[in-house]
C-alpha cells in the first residue's frame, strides 16, 4: 500500500507541474460563480436562454457559430428551448439552399437541421467588414482560450481608457484582459442593451455572464452528460477496486507473501 | 472458522467481483457499438420537403431521402383504374391500392427493390410498373410485386402533403 | 518455454494442440513463474498493455468518423464531439489516453532504471522497449496533428523542420515529408496513414517484448537470479493477474478523472483554433510528455547539434546495458547509485519544466546545466560507479535470505520470509 501512495503522489506531482507550466500568462480574471463547474455542475437553463438572446442580438452580427445547428437548441443539457420555439428561431433566418431544378441557389426559411447561419459568406468577407480582423468563430471559443470562461467573461467587461503613454490606432481599443491589451472589437455591452423576456435586469455583468455560459455550452454541449457519467463511472470503479482488493487478499493469503 | 464456511465466503467474493466486472465490460462495449448507429446530424435530416408542382400526369420524379431514392409518380386516370382493378388473389403480398396511395393521383414510394436493394426501372416489366434489373422482379403501377424473387411490395414511406404542391417525406 | 511439457486433457484439445500449440501457450502464460516479491511498480507492464489496446480500439472508432482532409479535419472532430453517439467520450478517452500511456511508460522505464532490469540477460527486452518508446513518440506526434488545430499545424511544421538540420539533403527531406512546400493536405493524409499504422507495429513489438521477457523471466526488487519455478515464484495466474488488475483499476480511476472532469487540461487551448498557415501561436509547446527532449533541443544553440543532442538523449538509453558497468542490478544494494538515480529523476523533471518555459535567461541556463547533467549521468557517472561503488551484500534467495546484518534487507519486500525464519 505504501507504494500506491507513492504512485498517487507522483501522479499529483505531474498534474500540478503541468498546470503550472501551462499557466504562462498570469492575469487576475474577474471572478464569478459558474453553475457548470465541479463534478456535479449543470448549466443554468435560464442563463443559457438569455445567453442565446445576447449572442443572437449582439454577437451574431460579426461572430459565426458554424458547428452549431438550430436543433441543438432543443437538445437535452442545452438551453432546452421547446421544439416550437427552436423551429421559430430557425425559421427567422434565411438559409441558402439549392441548386433547385433550374440549377439556381435559392433562399428559404431555416429548419432545425440547418447549421447556424453565418454573418459573412467567408473569412475574407468577415475581415473586409471588420478592418482586417477576423471575428473568431464562437462555437469552441471558450476552449480555444487559455483562460476559458473566466477570460471571456472578463474580456467583455475589461474595456478601459488607455493608460497614459499608450496610443491606439483607429479601430483599436484598450482592454485590460486582452493579450497585449489591444483589441479590434469595440465595447459591445452596455446596461439595458437587450430586453430579457424573463425580466432579468440586463446589466453588463449579467449579459457577460449569460453569454459566456451560452458559449461554454456551445463548446461542450455534452458537459452535463459527461459529469453524470463520470460520477457513475468513478463510483463503479471504486466499488470494483474494493472487490478486487479483497479478492486479491484472499488469493494471496494462500501463500505467505504480502501484497 | 470451519473450512467449508471460508470457502463459501470466498466463492461469494469472487462471484461478486466477476459479476461487477462483467457489468463494467458491458458498459464500455455499448458506446463502441452505438457509435456506429446514425448520429444526431443524420437523424435530424430524416425529413425532406419536395415541390411537386411541376410534375405532369404520367411522370415520375425521383428524390433522395435518407440516402435512398423515393419515386413520386403522378398517375393518370387509366393507371389509377388499373391499379384499383387488380384482385387481391393475384397478389403475392395483398395490399389495396387505396392503402398505398392516400391521394390516388400520387404514388409516393421508396424506390428500392425488396429483394436485395437495387433501384427498379420506371415503366418497364410485364405489369406497366417497375422492373428490377438485378434479379428480374416485376412491380405493377401501385408498386406491388407481381413476379420475380422479391418477397414484398415496395415500401411506402411516411409522408404528408404540407400544401397542394409540397410533399413532406419522413 | 520447454520447462514443462503440457498435454491437454481432452482429446479434441490434444488434437488441436498437436497441430497448433495454442493451449501450450495459454498454459505457459498462466503458469509462468513470477517472482513473488514484485512490488506495484511492476504492474505498469499490464497497465501499458491496457493503454495500447484502449488507444487502438478508440482510435479505430474515431477513424470511422474522422476525415483526413485539411478543409474538413477540424470540422469532423467537432462532428465527433457533438453528433456521433458517445463521440465526445471516445475522443476524450483517446486524447487523454495518450497522456496516460506516457505517464505509465515513464514509470515503467524509471522502474527499470531503479532495479537494473536492463542488465544482462535482459538487454534485448530493454532495446525493444526503447524502440516501442520511440514509436510511441512518433504516433503521439502524428496523432496530435490530426485535429488540424493551430498546435497541430505548427507542431507539425516545427518538428518536420528538424530534418532540415541534416546537411545537404535536409531541405529535400522536409519537402518530401510534406509532399509540398508547406504542411498541407498531403502532409495530413500521410500522417493519418502512419498514425494508423504505428500502433500495430507497437503491438507486434510488445509481443516480442513479452516473449523476450519470458526467456529469462522477470527481474525483481532485489535483482537476484532466482530458480524457476521455486519457493521464490508464484504462477502468473491468479496471483499476478489479480494484482495487476487491482493496480489497473487504481490507474483507471485517475484516467476516468481526467476524461470526465478535466478532459482538456493536458491539451493546449490553441488546438481548438483551426489551423491557420498565416499566424503562429504565441507559445509553441509540445505535449507534456515530450517537454524534456524539447528542452534539450533548445538548450543547444546550433540547429544541427540541437537535433543531434535530442536524438542522442533517447538513443543513449539503448546503450545503457553496456554503459552501466555494475554487476549488481537493484539500486537497493547500491547506495551511491540510488542517490544518482534520484538526481536523474529530478534532472528530467527540471528539463520538462524548463521545456515549457520560454527559452531565455535563467530558464535557458538551467536547461543547459540539466542537459549536460543528463548526458553526464549516462556517459560518466554510470560507467565509473560500477567500478568505484561499494555495494551491499545481496541475499541468495527471496524467501531465505542467507545473510544477516544488512540493514537494507528491511526495505526489501520479504519481511515475511524473515519473520518465518
Amino acid at each position: 500500500m505504501k507504494n500506491l501512495f507513492r504512485i498517487s503522489f507522483f501522479v499529483i506531482f505531474i498534474l500540478i507541474f503541468n498546470i503550472n507550466s501551462n499557466a504562462a500568462d498570469k492575469v487576475e480574471y474577474l471572478k464569478t460563480e459558474w453553475s457548470f463547474k465541479g463534478p456535479f455542475g449543470k448549466f443554468d437553463r435560464a442563463a443559457l436562454q438569455r445567453g442565446y438572446q445576447v449572442y443572437n442580438e449582439v454577437c451574431s452580427s460579426c461572430h459565426s457559430m458554424k458547428y452549431l445547428s438550430y436543433r441543438n437548441l432543443v437538445q437535452r443539457g442545452g438551453p432546452e428551448f421547446s421544439e416550437a420555439q427552436a423551429k421559430a428561431i430557425a425559421a427567422s433566418f434565411e438559409v441558402k439552399d439549392g441548386p433547385n431544378a433550374d440549377g439556381e441557389m435559392f433562399m428559404r426559411p431555416g429548419r432545425l437541421s440547418d447549421k447556424f447561419v453565418m454573418p459573412y459568406e467567408n473569412e475574407k468577407a468577415a475581415q473586409a467588414a471588420n478592418g482586417g480582423a477576423y471575428p473568431p468563430d464562437m462555437t469552441v471559443l471558450v476552449k480555444a482560450r487559455g483562460g476559458g470562461v473566466d477570460y471571456i467573461y472578463s474580456l467583455l467587461q475589461g474595456y478601459e481608457d488607455p493608460p497614459a503613454g499608450v496610443t491606439l490606432d483607429d479601430g483599436v481599443y484598450y482592454n485590460k484582459f486582452m493579450y497585449g491589451n489591444k483589441i479590434k472589437m469595440s465595447n459591445q455591452l452596455s446596461d439595458g442593451l437587450v430586453e430579457y423576456s424573463d425580466g432579468t435586469d440586463a446589466t453588463v455583468e449579467q449579459m457577460a455572464k449569460d453569454v459566456t455560459t451560452f458559449l461554454m455550452w456551445t463548446a461542450e454541449p455534452h458537459l452535463e452528460t459527461r459529469h453524470r457519467m463520470g460520477f457513475k463511472a468513478i463510483v463503479y470503479l471504486i466499488i470494483l477496486t474494493v472487490l478486487v482488493y479483497f479478492s486479491m487478499k484472499k488469493i494471496w493469503s494462500r501463500i505467505e507473501t504480502k501484497v | 472458522m470451519p473450512e467449508k464456511e471460508t470457502k463459501k465466503r470466498r466463492d461469494f467474493l469472487f462471484t461478486a467481483t466477476y459479476a461487477v466486472g462483467a457489468v463494467g465490460v458491458g458498459a464500455v462495449v455499448w458506446p463502441m457499438i452505438d457509435q456506429m448507429n446514425p448520429d444526431a446530424s443524420v437523424k435530424a435530416l430524416a425529413s425532406t420537403e419536395v415541390d411537386v408542382s411541376t410534375v405532369n400526369p404520367g411522370n415520375t420524379i425521383t428524390v433522395l431521402w435518407r440516402g435512398k431514392p423515393v419515386f413520386i409518380r403522378r398517375r393518370t386516370q387509366d393507371e389509377i383504374a388499373e391499379a384499383k382493378s387488380v384482385s387481391m388473389k393475384e397478389l403475392k403480398h395483398p395490399e389495396k391500392d387505396e392503402d398505398r396511395a392516400k391521394n390516388p393521383e400520387w404514388l409516393v414510394m421508396l424506390g428500392v427493390c425488396t429483394h436485395l436493394g437495387c433501384v427498379p426501372l420506371d415503366q418497364k416489366g410485364d405489369y406497366n410498373g417497375w422492373f428490377c434489373p438485378c434479379h428480374g422482379s416485376h412491380y405493377d403501377i401501385s408498386g406491388r410485386i407481381r413476379k420475380g424473387p422479391a418477397p414484398t411490395n415496395m415500401e411506402i414511406p411516411e409522408y404528408k402533403f404540407v400544401d397542394a404542391n409540397t410533399i413532406k417525406i419522413g | 518455454m520447454s520447462e514443462h511439457e503440457y498435454t491437454p486433457k481432452s482429446k479434441v484439445g490434444k488434437w488441436f494442440n498437436d497441430r497448433l500449440p495454442l493451449l501450450t501457450l495459454a498454459n505457459h502464460l498462466t503458469d509462468y513463474p513470477t517472482p513473488k516479491n514484485l512490488n506495484y511498480w511492476w504492474t505498469f507492464g499490464g497497465i501499458l498493455t491496457f493503454c495500447l489496446i484502449t488507444q487502438i480500439v478508440t482510435g479505430l472508432v474515431l477513424a470511422m468518423h474522422y476525415i483526413a482532409h485539411a478543409d474538413m479535419a477540424f470540422e469532423s472532430v467537432e462532428h465527433i464531439m457533438r453528433d456521433v453517439n458517445y463521440g465526445w467520450l471516445i475522443r476524450y478517452i483517446h486524447a487523454n489516453g495518450a497522456s496516460m500511456f506516457f505517464l505509465a511508460v515513464y514509470i515503467h522505464i524509471f522502474r527499470s532504471l531503479f532495479y537494473g532490469s536492463y542488465k544482462s540477460p535482459r538487454e534485448i527486452i530493454w532495446i525493444i522497449g526503447i524502440i516501442i518508446y520511440l514509436l510511441m513518440m512518433a504516433a503521439a506526434f502524428l496523432g496530435y496533428v490530426l485535429p488540424w488545430g493551430q498546435m497541430s499545424f505548427w507542431g507539425a511544421t516545427v518538428i518536420t523542420n528538424l530534418f532540415s538540420a541534416i546537411p545537404l539533403v535536409g531541405e529535400g527531406i522536409v519537402t518530401w515529408l510534406w509532399g509540398g512546400y508547406s504542411v498541407d493536405n498531403p502532409t495530413l493524409t500521410r500522417f493519418f496513414t502512419l498514425h494508423y499504422l504505428i500502433p500495430f507495429l507497437i503491438l507486434g513489438l510488445v509481443v516480442l517484448h513479452i516473449w523476450a521477457l519470458h526467456v529469462p523471466g522477470n527481474n525483481n526488487p532485489i535483482g537476484i537470479d532466482i530458480k524457476k519455478p521455486s519457493k521464490d515464484t508464484v504462477p502468473f495466474h491468479p496471483y499476478i493477474v489479480i494484482k495487476d488488475g487491482f493496480a489497473l483499476l487504481m490507474f483507471m480511476i485517475v484516467f476516468a478523472f481526467f476524461v470526465f472532469y478535466t478532459p482538456n487540461i493536458l491539451g493546449h487551448a490553441d488546438n481548438y483554433i483551426e489551423a491557420n498557415p498565416l499566424v503562429t501561436p504565441a507559445h509553441i509547446v509540445p505535449e507534456w510528455y515530450l517537454l524534456p527532449f524539447y528542452a534539450i533541443l533548445r538548450s543547444v544553440p546550433d540547429k544541427l547539434l540541437g537535433v543531434i543532442a535530442m536524438l542522442s538523449a533517447i538513443l543513449i538509453l539503448a546503450a545503457l546495458p553496456w554503459l552501466d558497468t555494475s554487476k549488481i542490478r537493484s539500486a537497493v544494494f547500491r547506495p551511491l547509485y540510488k542517490q544518482f538515480y534520484w538526481i536523474l529523476v529530478a534532472d528530467v523533471l527540471i528539463l520538462g519544466y524548463v521545456g515549457a518555459m520560454p527559452a531565455e535567461g535563467l530558464y535557458l541556463l538551467i536547461a543547459r546545466v540539466a542537459t549536460a547533467y543528463y548526458f553526464l549521468h549516462f556517459l560518466v557517472v554510470l560507467p565509473v560507479l560500477g567500478f568505484k561503488e561499494r555495494t551491499m551484500p545481496v541475499p541468495l534467495s527471496i524467501t531465505e535470505p542467507i545473510l544477516g546484518g544488512s540493514p537494507n534487507l528491511a526495505t526489501v519486500k520479504n519481511k515475511d520470509g524473515l519473520k518465518n525464519q
